[in-house]
């Protein structure tokens, strides 16, 4: 699998790509409490926001189809959730000032991943003084997630050359197989990269 | 159940932050001290795995499909402490990279799933399982605290949202408890065949002594407690519904006038909800005292139909694969 399936664009070069990460990850954070606290009454706010929002992202040369398609790849849990407005009176109003809010954040989340790799924002954290075993746990995780993504790939394909069919009880049952198998080998792998550590002066 | 940006008010986002650090901390504090040098990068490893064992997905019928959440499974294989620091690892690559879950909405992710998920499922593992000894009562635990967990968060989340003022009471909590009651049963089925799974193959790694850090002292049961009970004080005690009125109230004077929501919704699952019965709170107990017995009987049939009653002596056979 391709490592960068989530932040593809996140090592190009752009003036926004150029910014210190931790001016990217500040300032998204201050554009997403702006607009969370935007009041109903004054829709109006929200236009700017997005104007701001499309400037960054047309500086950031990434391609506006990606971003158009990552977002409607995480907007069902958007929809989801205020569609639940729409269920009391008066909804419709609440149900699309919702959607516009959570959408203009999703932009600012998605864009701040796609011109900042992971590992400069775990740099961010580290000097913000975040403890030093969840910056740990979480380079650990950034680094052997798509390991594993692709163990569990392997593994699926193996099962699925080796069998002729699968019926719908026994598929639980051996997909439960196939993650468990996942933990036992993530386990054996965190011993050998604990030798590993150790062995290049960790601590 | 990750709630996105744009959800919450300023109010609960705050507050919802700050007991997610004070979980999160009490983790951090009892896994310093605690977790052996060893096993730190376990740590990074299993929330990788976590991450990895989501995208396998489980059928369901009509062409959908569910996936593991991991909450019980990560705090049954490596205790409630190592297991809140993976999901909220978890959690926070998920909103940093994927944008799934708002950041503003982050400390409260945390707090539902992380910290609730995790501490509240393991209780109820470590409860049942002290009841039911063996491997046929870890099964049965864990498949029963898998439900409970998923619920737990979701009535959490309800609660947050409702407190933000962004849906009603009557709206959002028949709406996630309902739709999370099936969920919770699919990830209790899938957290008991995956432990029974790692049972046949490496039945070290289910024994209770397994993880040094298992053993939890009374101190941080103590404080694990207290910020389990502020946050149920805080966001489900309408689900007491005993000052509903007052928290309208709270929410008039701080400014959310809304137009007092009806309790208009049928429920999705028509049983949640008993009809007939006046009294929403007594309703909403009986709906989930029955809800939480019918999961603990699934549990327990799971539990027979995993560990059979002839091999329940020796658990420990060589694995199934070739």
């Amino acid at each position: 699998m391709r490592h960068d399936f989530l932040d593809r664009f996140s090592r190009l070069d752009s003036p926004i790509h150029r910014l210190p990460p931790a001016l990217k990850l500040g300032a998204s954070l201050a554009l997403v409490l702006t607009v969370v606290l935007v009041p109903p009454a004054r829709p109006a706010a929200l236009v700017g926001l997005a104007v701001v929002l499309a400037v960054v992202a047309v500086l950031s040369r990434i391609p506006v189809l990606f971003l158009v398609g990552r977002l409607i790849l995480l907007e069902p849990v958007v929809l989801g959730v205020a569609s639940l407005g729409l269920l009391q009176p008066g909804g419709w109003r609440t149900f699309l000032f919702l959607v516009v809010r959570s959408t203009l954040c999703l932009g600012i989340m998605v864009l701040l991943s796609n011109t900042t790799p992971f590992s400069d924002l775990l740099h961010v954290l580290t000097a913000a003084r975040v403890p030093v075993l969840v910056v740990t746990t979480l380079s650990l995780m950034d680094r052997y997630e798509f390991v594993l993504v692709d163990e569990a790939g392997r593994m699926k394909r193996a099962r699925a050359s080796r069998i002729f069919t699968s019926r719908r009880v026994r598929s639980w049952q051996t997909l439960a197989t196939v993650v468990s198998q996942l933990f036992i080998r993530s386990s054996e792998r965190a011993e050998r990269i604990y030798a590993a550590m150790c062995a290049r002066g960790w601590r | 159940m990750h709630i996105p940006d744009g959800f919450l008010d300023a109010r609960t986002a705050v507050t919802a932050g700050i007991l997610a650090a004070a979980g999160l901390g009490i983790a951090l504090r009892q896994a310093r001290t605690h977790l052996p040098q060893r096993r730190v990068p376990l740590l990074g490893i299993t929330a990788a795995f976590v991450f990895a064992a989501q995208m396998v997905n489980f059928p369901v019928a009509g062409g959908t499909s569910g996936h593991l959440i991991g909450a019980v499974l990560a705090a049954v294989l490596l205790g409630p402490s190592a297991g809140v620091v993976v999901i909220s690892a978890v959690l926070i690559v998920q909103c940093l990279m994927f944008a799934d879950g708002g950041i503003s909405a982050l400390g409260a992710n945390i707090l539902n799933m992380g910290v609730l998920g995790v501490v509240g499922g393991w209780a109820i593992y470590d409860l049942v399982s002290r009841a039911v000894r063996g491997l046929f009562g870890r099964i049965l635990a864990a498949g029963f605290a898998a439900w409970c967990s998923t619920m737990i968060a979701a009535v959490a989340c309800a609660g947050e949202l409702a407190v933000s003022g962004t849906v009603g009471w009557s709206v959002v909590l028949p709406a996630m408890a309902g739709v999370h009651a099936l969920i919770g049963v699919g990830e209790g089925l899938i957290t008991a065949l995956v432990l029974a799974a790692i049972a046949r193959v490496r039945p070290e790694l289910v024994q209770p002594e397994a993880g040094t850090s298992s053993r939890v002292s009374l101190r941080v049961t103590m404080a694990y407690g207290a910020v389990v009970t502020v946050t149920l004080a805080l966001f489900a005690s309408p689900l007491a519904s005993r000052w509903p009125d007052g928290l309208d109230r709270t929410a008039e004077v701080l400014g959310f006038s809304r137009q007092a929501a009806a309790p208009m919704l049928a429920a999705p699952i028509p049983g949640y909800v008993m009809p007939g019965i006046q009294a929403t709170a007594l309703a909403i107990s009986i709906a989930a005292i029955a809800g939480t017995g019918v999961a603990f009987v699934l549990a327990w049939l799971l539990a027979c139909a995993l560990v059979p009653r002839s091999s329940r002596e020796h658990a420990a056979e060589p694995g199934a694969e070739p």
